[in-house]
């Protein structure tokens, strides 16, 4: 597990309990610093649990999340909810919606304004943001939580289920975005994906987790250089890196 | 959709007159009790420019405005700040649904005693119906404020004030403007029965009481539309007002 360089988030002895069900039990985990790390498992293991505890919608029972040893109150982060339809403000126009974390800072206007507009330049997004969400499509609609999450230039970014509710077209647009947005902003980035080629495709670890109480099956390295495309789906080490934690995903769906 | 259809709702209220016609002349209905369709347009005309109906229709309008602004500055606030906090609302939504429950009308006697004879009554009473009303719907628009909406603000950082004003207020507004034309409708209700009865002398209510005691047909049925077309015209009114404001609602 341990990488060469000090880790960004480091999880210590995380417990949580759903009334009989022990999800997490002294559950340890390092995140590496710039790195994209997505989370692999069985249905109801609890991934959406522990992006939810680091990121502080979960209180977790017992256990320490730092970022570099500094508490989730210290540190500026982004989170972007599968339900992009009810996670956007569909009063705000998208442009307000992406500064509105500016805004909560108290960012005076005109700096919010500069830096919404140097921010969707450099990813060059081509979206009308003077739109309301809902005259967008469900690709464009999550392009604008992404933004929003990483408006404030956030230490850390947390992505749960983000394409799930894309069509298979709209979610391989959706990776490529996110492969460059990574790849312009290099923030550490931890994705939590039902879907195994996603989760490999777009990851430089996967995290693979067992049935609850979750324990790490496996922490998969995935070195292929960036930009990916679609030829890496059939390259040979996509293929083996993906059959290899297909088998361990299925090991632990067997363990039950 | 064929170019047409704007104009279907135009074939409900023909066939409605055409057979209003068919039943004056082939004199199925009594001829006393059911006048035909020209006289009855005739008497809302002369009724309503420069007539009785005129200045009775804009008393009832005053009332059920009056009645409308003071239910909905007294119930808006009130309802978010009970939605605000859930348990707080499951306190006191017996007594909300109970008084929401009662007939406002069987309220006149007790309002009598305390407003007297005249206007205040009848604007008290029907602004009594409406607020429970917008109340029960702001403060369910505010509770069921998008849960992923809310986790979405708070997890920006957003504080507890600022996520009552930028989120749960905006996502009630629909829920709100529901509450407004529920409210409206049913201060029209309210106030046409007061004019009826407790001492009125105006208002469209008193209008048709007033010509079915003198059996002056026309003039009744002149009332009834002129209440009706109020009615539509406020309910229209809140809707074209939604549209423009709460652009996003269903969407």
């Amino acid at each position: 597990m341990g990488s060469v360089a000090p880790a960004h988030v480091t999880i210590r002895g995380l417990c949580k309990r759903f009334g009989d069900a022990t999800v997490y039990d002294a559950f340890d985990l390092d995140i590496p610093r710039g790195k994209l790390v997505s989370i692999f498992g069985p249905n109801g293991c609890g991934k959406s649990t522990l992006i939810n505890m680091i990121a502080g919608l979960i209180p977790p029972d017992a256990g320490e999340i730092l970022f570099d040893g500094k508490p989730l109150d210290q540190i500026k982060f982004g989170y972007v909810f599968q339900n992009y339809r009810e996670a956007l403000f569909p009063w705000l126009r998208s442009f307000d919606n992406i500064e509105y974390p500016l805004k909560l800072m108290g960012v005076p206007k005109a700096e919010r304004r500069g830096r919404v507009e140097r921010m969707v330049a450099h990813l060059g997004v081509k979206i009308d943001l003077a739109r309301y969400p809902y005259q967008l499509s469900g690709g464009q609609q999550q392009l604008v939580s992404i933004m929003r999450a990483l408006v404030v230039e956030p230490e850390i970014l947390f992505l749960d289920e983000p394409f799930s509710a894309l069509d298979y077209e709209m979610t391989l647009f959706m990776r490529a975005q996110l492969q460059r947005i990574f790849m312009e902003t290099g923030t550490t980035t931890v994705l939590v994906s039902h879907d195994l080629e996603e989760a490999v495709y777009l990851a430089d670890r996967v995290l693979l987790l067992s049935r609850h109480p979750a324990r790490v099956a496996d922490y998969v390295r995935y070195e292929t250089p960036r930009p990916r495309d679609d030829d890496t789906l059939s390259q040979p080490d996509f293929v083996t890196t993906k059959a290899h934690c297909l088998e361990i995903f299925q090991r632990e769906v067997r363990r039950a | 959709m064929s170019r047409l259809d704007p104009y279907l709702p135009v074939l409900g209220v023909a066939g409605l007159i055409v057979l209003w016609y068919i039943a004056v002349w082939t004199q199925l209905v009594d001829p006393v009790l059911l006048p035909p369709p020209t006289d009855t347009f005739r008497a809302m005309w002369t009724g309503m420019v420069g007539g009785k109906l005129g200045s009775d229709f804009l008393h009832t309008v005053e009332r059920t405005v009056y009645a409308t602004v003071i239910a909905a500055v007294i119930a808006i606030p009130l309802g978010i700040f009970l939605g605000a906090s859930e348990r707080l609302y499951r306190s006191v939504e017996f007594v909300v649904d109970f008084f929401r429950s009662t007939p406002a009308s069987a309220m006149f006697p007790l309002f009598l005693v305390l407003f007297g004879v005249g206007d205040r009554t009848k604007i008290s009473v029907a602004a009594f119906g409406a607020a429970l009303v917008i109340l029960f719907n702001v403060a369910y628009g505010v509770m069921n404020a998008r849960k992923t909406r809310l986790l979405a603000a708070k997890v920006m950082g957003a504080s507890r004030l600022r996520i009552l004003m930028d989120v749960m207020l905006l996502e009630s507004l629909p829920q709100t403007f529901v509450g407004l034309r529920n409210g409206v409708s049913l201060a029209l209700v309210i106030v046409v029965v007061a004019e009826m009865f407790i001492g009125s002398t105006d208002g469209l209510g008193n209008r048709v009481f007033e010509a079915q005691q003198l059996f002056a047909m026309p003039d009744m049925y002149a009332a009834i539309f002129a209440a009706g077309a109020l009615g539509y015209g406020l309910n229209l009114m809140f809707l074209l007002v939604e549209r423009r404001f709460v652009h996003w609602a269903g969407k």
